[in-house]
């Protein structure tokens, strides 16, 4: 089926809580809202275009070569939107800072490539590469809301209040690692646990 | 005529429960907090009930959602109790709360319940507060006003403007800082008091205590204020002493009491923190699989290895 090559990724194969890939963007940036979802433009922009790249040339690629290849086509991408953020997003660029151009090394993009897009067709894998990359924006703007909401006692996107202070003394933890870590570990846990309840019916 | 009853080891058991040792421990802890609230005032009061309140009724959430059965066997009060001792008695009530809760459901429950955990719940507690309300927990109250006057704790004035506070208060405990943390007299009755009974092993608070002091004196500093000062007393005698979280082996209790004791003394001298006990039994609880599989005792019978040759074998 062809609509599940892109559902899979949002839930079933979810890139952060099923498959744990690229959670060092995601325990990094997913401090604020707004971070979040520049991070999961940008992942969705070069993992999508890799996806197609990679796929249309999988017979020109010889397979001793192919991780430096991929690389290769990945860092044209992450090149792309990091100037594109520079000249017109600089402040988002500014605190996305180091982990913008570490996109490259992002362990989804690479691992779709390797497994993926390196097998099967351009649609297929342009679809897995939007089905992927939803889910992982999904992911980092669900902790995201979570750690920004109990970091700050409201959550506000690019200065655009959405939820108003709710609290005067907020947790300065979440925004430390620690935070994101136990967030993680907490969807995780209630995403299990659900699971192992559907089971058991 | 008696039976002949086969059944397998162990065939005398003590009388010793888990209930037993935690209402000794309970006990134990009575006269310093007594003088916690003697001291800081009925705020501090509420400070320890809301605590054990909150862990009590965790305990009984998180069970029913692992489908086990809630036992009242006091694990979860002693959690509470040793939460709020070390906590500042002005703390807001919600936030006490939210520790004891954090505490009991991510430091125990999520490890897989009583006698699973790595380390000790009420410090991860105190360390979740310090880490995520840093101003409310260094918010100290000065003893018998009852009302909240700031000021720092013995440690905070010796660490930022050099002024040494009398051992006499320090051993009598009219001196601000954490609920618990006041009287070292208080704490050193409770203390005797479990080694008497032999629910603790008097190794543990002496090699740290005496490690502490040791240090303190060979780096030019007045012994007698760094283990009278801080939470040092407290911790030693019913934190680095919790059975789930230190070594077995009496070899091992010292070989954790020493380590406590150094990391203690480097972070008062040169870390950021004034005090750095909780710090220290939490880093420790880290090495303790360590330190047991390095100092497993000797089986009855087997021939005795020289030390290097010993740990070098160990390595299973």
């Amino acid at each position: 089926m062809k609509l599940d090559e892109l559902t899979k990724g949002v839930f079933k194969q979810n890139p952060i809580f099923y498959l744990m890939l690229g959670l060092c963007p995601v325990l990094a940036v997913s401090t604020r809202v707004d971070n979040a979802l520049g991070m999961g433009l940008c992942v969705f922009f070069v993992l999508v275009g890799s996806n197609v790249i990679i796929s249309i040339f999988k017979h020109r690629i010889p397979s001793q070569v192919r991780i430096p290849c991929f690389i290769v086509v990945i860092a044209s991408f992450v090149t792309i939107v990091d100037l594109l953020m520079h000249g017109y997003a600089p402040e988002l660029h500014e605190r996305l800072g180091i982990y913008l151009p570490l996109i490259v090394v992002n362990c989804i993009i690479l691992g779709r490539a390797e497994a993926f897009a390196s097998r099967k067709s351009v649609f297929h894998s342009f679809l897995d590469g939007v089905g992927m990359s939803i889910g992982f924006m999904l992911g980092i703007v669900g902790i995201a809301i979570c750690r920004e909401a109990l970091s700050t006692g409201k959550i506000a996107i690019f200065d655009c209040t959405i939820v108003p202070t709710f609290t005067q003394s907020p947790s300065v933890m979440m925004t430390l690692p620690p935070g994101a870590f136990l967030t993680i570990g907490i969807i995780m846990a209630l995403i299990n646990y659900k699971n192992i309840r559907k089971e058991g019916r | 005529m008696p039976e002949l009853i086969v059944s397998p080891s162990p065939h005398i058991r003590n009388e010793v429960s888990i209930e037993k040792i935690m209402y000794s421990v309970i006990i134990a802890l009575i006269p310093t907090t007594a003088c916690g609230v003697y001291f800081f005032g009925v705020h501090a009061l509420y400070v320890i009930i809301t605590c054990i309140l909150s862990a009590l009724f965790t305990e009984y959430v998180a069970l029913r959602l692992m489908g086990r059965k809630f036992v009242m066997d006091g694990s979860a009060v002693i959690t509470g109790l040793l939460l709020a001792l070390c906590l500042p008695p002005g703390l807001p009530l919600w936030m006490a709360a939210i520790g004891a809760a954090f505490a009991i459901a991510f430091a125990k429950c999520a490890f897989g319940g009583l006698g699973h955990n790595i380390f000790n719940p009420a410090l991860i507690g105190r360390a979740f507060l310090t880490a995520s309300w840093p101003v409310a927990m260094t918010t100290w109250t000065k003893p018998l006003t009852y009302d909240a006057i700031t000021t720092a704790t013995p440690l905070g004035l010796w660490k930022m403007q050099h002024i040494a506070t009398p051992s006499i208060n320090l051993a009598l405990g009219n001196v601000s800082g954490c609920i618990g943390e006041t009287s070292a007299i208080a704490i050193l009755i409770g203390g005797v008091f479990l080694i008497a009974k032999r629910y603790t092993d008097w190794r543990t608070p002496l090699s740290y205590i005496g490690t502490v002091a040791v240090l303190a004196f060979v780096l030019g500093q007045d012994p007698i204020f760094h283990i009278l000062a801080g939470g040092l007393f407290l911790g030693a005698f019913f934190m680095a002493t919790e059975y789930v979280t230190t070594p077995i082996t009496s070899k091992g209790r010292i070989i954790f009491g020493v380590g406590a004791g150094i990391i203690v003394v480097v972070i008062r001298l040169i870390g950021g923190y004034p005090e750095g006990v909780c710090f220290s039994i939490l880093l420790m609880n880290a090495f303790t699989p360590l330190i047991d599989r390095h100092v497993r005792p000797r089986v009855y019978g087997v021939k005795r290895k020289s030390f290097f040759v010993s740990s070098a074998n160990k390595g299973d």
